[in-house]
């Protein structure tokens, strides 16, 4: 399991999100992970072994090094970017849900054929109802992961910029001891450049959150105006039995606005005037 | 998450580029990736354990590393490359909103949607024009505007692109000016001739897709001055199908699209 991996799961996510999430992914993928990994991991590969104390002591470079980095800025990096993408999952895990249940529905009202279940697999979930409240707890915890780390950083690298000496007087160093870190320029200028690269992050994680809500106050004010766009009992006199009613009436009054496009696709059940699953 | 993915991600951009476009595309990732992950990163791998400065002082071998380079080559041109290839992700995301739509047409039921399947619409190709000319050339400007701002932070950092074998450094601790070589330096001159040769020549087929869309551009939009009945309103289908294949037919370039059939 490495980036890869969380690539592939995350793409998956990526069908339901937004415009705004999608484009959030990427620049998470290409200017913060693949930079991570392929620039630099290799600037902070010597942290350690060019860390240079003017001094013979043993033990005071290893003693001065703990003291001055506590955690490696690419670890601190590695967590930030795992625990900012994970929320995502919280989405997957929910479109996952609902689609079990559509398949459910499907077998009850009699189109358990492969073409109808290959169809709720493929069709784009609308962000609506319960999966609305997921996805914008999903954005919340992506932007208080990224504000944390942030001000992690900023609590133990005060300042964003790598010096290029420091004085160290730790035991078992004799006196104040002077120790040089490698490469400092090259590692300010990555630095500021994830740092840069995570503001946007927050920024696109705040316009997606807005958006968000805009759009549900929209949905709220229109069905507000139009009442007859109701759910569950529009369907009901189609089906046979009472207790198949009963079940699918529960099912549609969980899942919102989704089932309500797969059902109108499906030619058994055509309903008009329903709108296209677009986010 | 490396070049690997890199080629994936782009890969799939490349079906909407014009040839000069795909042309670019294979000299970047095989002239420039390739060559940076199998040769270049070879060459500046012990760039600092092998910086060696003629004293005993500790510490300033460091700070005079640091002094003569303050970005290494290497992640200068790791940067460059992933803010290069990157404005091609705008067209991919424009294909991709118009495909949505295209799909939204087609669920609808829209009389006015050719397609027959959603299958189609996915693997349709798509012809650069109207707003998807507007991204194209913009991605192409914004890659013009990244390769010319890293070579000239390069010719700015490492003055006239030569590796020089001796650095004299005064930096404190250092004491007094200290000599200090540079480990492979022959190496490293052929390699960033090498990289700026290579990062001109996409230079240049940016600069000759950026006039082939332009010289596009005008000639169809003299084609349509010129030929009045072709009317974006018109109402008979069948006319206005034999209009764009006469034009697809008259147009010789290379990036047409197969939308009609007969």
């Amino acid at each position: 399991m490495n980036w890869a991996g969380l690539y592939t799961v995350l793409s998956g996510v990526n069908r339901h999100s937004t415009a705004i999430g999608r484009i959030w992914l990427s620049v998470i993928f290409i200017f913060r992970i693949m930079v991570l990994v392929v620039a630099a991991e290799s600037v902070w590969g010597d942290e350690k072994s060019a860390f240079t104390c003017n001094t013979q002591q043993p033990g005071c470079n290893s003693v001065c090094y703990d003291h001055f980095f506590p955690i490696s800025h690419i670890r601190l990096w590695a967590l930030q970017l795992i625990l900012v993408t994970t929320p995502a999952l919280l989405v997957a895990m929910h479109v996952a849900y609902q689609q079990h249940q559509e398949k459910k529905l499907l077998v009850l009202t009699g189109h358990a054929d492969a073409k109808h279940m290959e169809e709720v697999k493929k069709h784009k979930m609308r962000i609506s109802g319960s999966l609305w409240w997921t996805y914008v707890c999903s954005v919340v915890f992506r932007l208080l992961f990224e504000a944390v780390f942030m001000y992690i950083f900023y609590m133990l690298y005060p300042g964003y910029q790598m010096v290029r000496l420091v004085k160290c007087e730790a035991y078992p160093c004799p006196n104040t001891v002077d120790c040089f870190i490698s490469r400092p320029t090259e590692k300010t200028v990555f630095t500021v450049f994830m740092l840069v690269t995570s503001s946007i992050c927050i920024v696109l994680n705040m316009a997606e959150l807005v958006y968000l809500v805009v759009r549900a106050c929209a949905r709220r004010g229109q069905h507000n105006s139009n009442p007859s766009s109701g759910k569950g009992s529009f369907y009901g006199h189609k089906l046979s039995s009472e207790y198949k009613q009963n079940e699918i009436n529960q099912l549609l009054t969980e899942q919102d606005g989704s089932l309500k496009d797969m059902l109108r696709r499906n030619p058994g059940l055509q309903e008009k005037g329903d709108r296209c699953s677009a986010c | 998450m490396d070049w690997g993915a890199l080629h994936t991600i782009l890969g799939g951009v490349n079906k909407h580029s014009t040839s000069i476009g795909k042309i670019w595309l294979t000299v970047l990732f095989i002239f420039r990736i390739m060559i940076l992950v199998v040769a270049a990163e070879r060459v500046w791998g012990d760039e600092q354990d092998d910086f060696i400065c003629n004293t005993l002082q500790p510490g300033c071998k460091n700070v005079c590393y640091d002094h003569f380079f303050p970005i290494s080559h290497i992640r200068l041109w790791a940067l460059q490359l992933i803010f290069v290839s990157t404005p091609a992700l705008l067209v991919a995301m424009h294909v991709a909103y118009r495909r949505h739509e295209k799909k939204r047409q087609f669920r609808k039921g829209d009389q006015k949607c050719e397609y027959k399947d959603i299958e189609e619409i996915r693997r349709q190709r798509f012809r650069i024009e109207g707003s998807l000319w507007w991204t194209y050339t913009s991605s192409i400007f914004f890659r013009l505007i990244f390769e010319a701002v890293f070579m000239y932070a390069f010719y700015f950092m490492y003055d006239g692109f030569r590796m020089p074998r001796l650095m004299k450094c005064s930096a404190w601790p250092c004491p007094n000016t200290v000599d200090c070589f540079v480990s492979r330096p022959t190496e490293k001159t052929v390699f960033t001739i090498f990289m700026i040769a290579v990062s001109s020549i996409c230079i240049l087929l940016n600069v000759a897709e950026l006039c082939y869309l332009l010289t596009k551009f005008f000639l169809r939009r003299s084609k349509k001055a010129g030929n009045p009945k072709h009317h974006p309103n018109h109402e008979n289908k069948e006319e206005t199908k034999q209009n764009e294949m006469n034009e697809l037919i008259s147009d010789s370039c290379q990036n047409t699209v197969i939308g009609f059939s007969s």
